[in-house]
């Protein structure tokens, strides 16, 4: 704890050669004067799930943020480094950082609704990109309900407050929220941090359902939840990637000593 | 584990000494400021209630109809009235010297003091005065004759005496009693004519001289704009010469026969005579209402009640507003506030909106922020000033110019009027508006925003479908306390637009209906107006206390209402869980 060497990223020979759409290279990141994010180069496989994980404040959510360019808003933020989606860096300047969100979902630790009601809260991203037909909304907000597996639960009160729904079918509305767009990836920043285990369980069978539709990215604290639902896991620390691999090689054979000890739960 | 072992000393060895004592002192457990806090509420509240409570009860007890007393004095002078008030007085030794006996030694009983009262004795033009403060001692008897009369006129004020004759069409008729059938028909009649007079003049000659002055203007315009020696002029002028003919026969037929219908009334009078037998006539269409005070019933009095009421609530004010009713002030009061939210809603929140979220929060919007912090504390006269220099002179001068040229020199928009007043509240008012709206706005939380630009909203779109309607409800409040504001307000008002007594009101029938270029009446200047502008302060003082309570009771209506619309919104978010 008391060392710390500058180390580069150790990839399992797994991750070689995948094919990644989304594609970070050399990405440093600074708020103000602080440096948070160190040189991190993460190949994001296209199709599968992607953990992050490492100790609280290691930059998780600030790499997820700069996949959607959330960090635009802070102010003082400075980026170096390339995002490539689809062949293209998003930090180019003739990217419009609306048109890129609308390509991504995302979920946040906490439940987020907006205080609509549940049809109008799926509805919303058809709603800014000028859909406003009720009748077009309602069959994707059916399937994006669906594929939050909330159907069932809310089919009977569309038009409720979102407020009144339970903080689990809350999460599974901003899922489905999420990806009622058909977004290209799908970010999901803790999305059972404030759940109980049910909730979470119904959360992660629903996350092995969108596995391989889309391209996720899921930061975790939780190890056996990065371990049974990810396809690949990339450990963080102070800012840098430490390792990257496949899920099953970085638990059962870390080749970073320090992630043996994070995945063993010896630090963190 | 050295930290454990440094604590556990400490606490148990002081816990058994100071625990106890400090609990035992008043002032670590706060009970004084408790105390201090609730007795500063109680004062408020105490004080808020007991202005309420005269108001309104004030207001509640003005149209009930009292008895009327007949009063002899010991001199021999008769006086009768209403009991007004009573209170306690030193009178002049002389005075004193002059009693007899026994009132004497009640007075020096009484550490040198008496009682007198207050008696509205009306007849203001018999009199040259409406009350009259009569003592105790003075008084020889007292009386409540079943036949006095109070009779409210249209002008000089009440009526206090008994009937002694009437004249039906110039005879006179013998009728003493006020019940009698030919007295309440004459009267009947004669008020229906007077209504219709009033209606000729109003409706009829009004609006054909509103005609005429219609095409002169027309007539004016083409002077304006072709000169006075164009074809065009020449044509215009002939038709106005053949049209104002036209109309102005139509003028002289209604004006004739509204001077039949006065001539008429002028046959139809009633004559009385005062407490001392002094008689007055009066005509009957000059009657608004009259009644038998001594002699009334329950359901009687109840009817008087309302129908003063309604007299109050429906009719123009007479005798310079301290009688009659409030109608086109509380209509002005009305509209104006309306108007003025119109206004001030949409700037004040467009102005928060660029404040927090688009201007750059450096010190340049703190310093903006700073001053419109202190607008809220500028005398509102101030602001009044400004609406009369900068929107009356300055804009409604220019729209003069430019729209109403044909009208000048008479100002059209150039003049204080409801628009001007309007926008001067709306002014003053604004930033209470900005100031709500930003805390509502920087209340939203920030997950929701986050979350709706992740699905792809611009900021427009996040502050339109997100931001805004989670902060209304606390817009809304800022908009509530905004219109109290603004309705309560006089002091501006009195240079941008409100007058004592206004021709017309700013909405009617004549084209284009809405008129926001004229001046109106307002309840608030309408208090200051009956308290301190009239003749007579004590005569105008329970019109004083029903137009407050009306005030207060419009403020508190449109408040109910917005508080309605503002709790509905809020329950949309009720089980807000963020
Ligand atoms: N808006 C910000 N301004 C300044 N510093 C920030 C900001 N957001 C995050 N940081 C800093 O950047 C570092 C990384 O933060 P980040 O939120 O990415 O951590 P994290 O890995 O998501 O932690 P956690 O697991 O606790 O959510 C932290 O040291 C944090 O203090
Ligand atoms: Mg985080």
């Amino acid at each position: 704890m008391t060392t710390m060497t500058i180390e580069s990223t150790v990839y399992h020979p797994d991750v070689s050669g995948i094919a990644a759409t989304l594609d970070i290279t050399g990405l440093n990141l600074w708020y103000g004067d602080k440096q948070a994010l160190h040189g991190v180069t993460l190949p994001i496989p296209e199709g599968q799930v992607t953990a992050l994980i490492g100790p609280s404040g290691c930059g998780k959510s600030t790499l997820l943020r700069c996949i959607n360019r959330m960090n635009d808003l802070i102010d003082g933020l400075r980026i170096a480094g390339h995002i490539h989606l689809g062949g293209q860096d998003i930090y180019r300047p003739a990217q419009d950082p609306i048109a890129l969100r609308k390509r991504m979902g995302m979920v946040f630790q906490k439940p987020n609704p907006f205080p609509m009601s549940i049809f109008d809260n799926v509805a919303f991203p058809m709603r800014v990109d000028g859909f406003v037909d009720r009748r077009r909304q309602a069959g994707a907000v059916e399937h994006a309900l669906r594929g939050a597996a909330l159907w069932d639960e809310v089919k009977d009160r569309l038009d409720d407050s979102a407020l009144g729904l339970s903080g689990g079918q809350q999460q599974r509305l901003c899922i489905a929220r999420a990806i009622a767009c058909d977004p290209e990836v799908l970010l999901m920043d803790e999305p059972c941090a404030s759940l109980d285990p049910v909730a979470t369980a119904r959360i992660e069978e629903l996350i092995d359902e969108l596995a391989g539709r889309y391209t996720i990215v899921i930061v975790t604290h939780n190890m056996q939840q990065a371990a049974r639902a990810s396809d690949y896991t990339a450990f963080m620390y102070l800012g840098r990637l430490v390792e990257f691999g496949a899920t099953k090689n970085v638990f059962q054979a870390p080749l970073s000593p320090r992630t043996r000890d994070y995945v063993t739960g010896r630090f963190g | 584990m050295t930290s454990t072992s440094n604590l556990a000393p400490t606490a148990s060895s002081n816990l058994s000494r100071t625990v106890p004592a400090k609990a035992d002192d008043v002032r670590s457990r706060g009970e004084p400021f408790t105390w201090l806090l609730g007795g500063a509420l109680a004062l408020g509240c105490l004080m808020i209630a007991g202005l309420l409570a005269l108001v309104v009860w004030n207001g509640f007890v003005t149209f009930i109809p009292k008895p009327i007393e007949v009063l002899t004095e010991n001199s021999g002078a008769i006086s009768a009235g209403e009991r007004v008030r009573q209170e306690s007085f030193r009178p002049a030794p002389d005075v004193v010297a002059k009693l007899s006996a026994t009132a004497r030694e009640n007075v020096a009983g009484n550490g040198g003091y008496a009682t007198r009262f207050l008696i509205k004795t009306g007849n203001f033009d018999l009199y040259g005065e409406d009350f009259k403060w009569v003592a105790d001692f003075d008084v020889a008897t007292r009386s409540l004759p079943r036949d006095m009369v109070l009779v409210e006129r249209m002008e000089w004020g009440p009526l206090i005496g008994r009937l002694i004759g009437m004249t039906v069409d110039g005879t006179s008729v013998a009728v003493t009693d006020i019940a009698d059938p030919r007295f309440v028909d004459a009267h009947r009649a004669a008020r229906d004519r007077w209504r219709k007079i009033a209606d000729l003049e109003r409706d009829d000659i009004g609006g054909i001289n509103a005609r005429i002055e219609q095409e002169r203007l027309e007539l004016r315009s083409i002077e304006l704009s072709e000169g006075r020696g164009s074809e065009s002029y020449r044509r215009a002028a002939v038709t106005y010469e053949s049209v104002a003919a036209a109309l102005a026969k139509d003028h002289q037929r209604s004006t004739a026969e509204a001077a039949a219908l006065v001539d008429t009334n002028k046959g139809f009078t009633a004559t009385f005579a005062d407490a001392q037998g002094t008689s007055k006539t009066v005509a009957l269409d000059a009657i608004v209402r009259l009644y038998a005070a001594n002699d009334l019933s329950w359901f009687d009095k109840i009817a008087i009640y309302l129908a003063r009421w309604w007299e109050f609530l429906s009719d123009d004010p007479r005798e310079a507003n301290t009688e009659g009713g409030v109608w086109p002030a509380l209509f002005g009061t009305f509209t104006m506030t309306l108007l003025m939210v119109v206004a001030v809603a949409p700037f004040g929140i467009v102005t928060a909106l660029y404040l927090r979220e688009y201007a750059r929060q450096g010190r340049f919007v703190a310093f903006v922020r700073i001053c419109v912090n202190n607008l809220a504390g500028v005398p509102s006269i101030v602001y009044g000033v400004f609406g009369l220099g900068f929107f009356a002179y300055l804009v409604g001068g220019t729209i003069d110019e430019v729209f109403f040229q044909e009208r000048l020199p008479s100002p059209t928009f150039g003049t204080g009027g409801l628009l001007w007043s309007s926008l001067t509240l709306a002014l003053l008012t604004v930033p209470v508006v900005i100031v709500a709206t930003e805390e509502a706005l920087s209340a939203v939380p920030r997950s929701i925003r986050e979350a709706s630009l992740a699905c792809g909203a611009s900021k427009w779109q996040t502050i339109k479908y997100v931001v805004l309607p989670r902060a209304m409800p606390g817009i809304l409040t800022g908009i509530i306390l905004a219109m109290a504001r603004g309705a309560g307000e006089v002091a501006p008002l009195m240079l941008v637009g409100v007058v004592k007594l206004a021709p017309a009101l700013p909405i009617d029938g004549t084209f284009p209906f809405i008129h926001l270029e004229r001046s109106f009446m307002h309840l608030g200047f309408h208090i200051y107006d009956v308290g301190f502008q009239s003749r007579n302060s004590e005569a105008g003082k329970p019109m004083v206390f029903v137009t407050t309570m009306l005030l207060m009771t419009v403020v508190f209506g449109m408040n109910l209402a917005a508080i309605l619309i503002r709790n509905r919104l809020k329950t949309r978010f009720a089980t807000a869980a963020f």
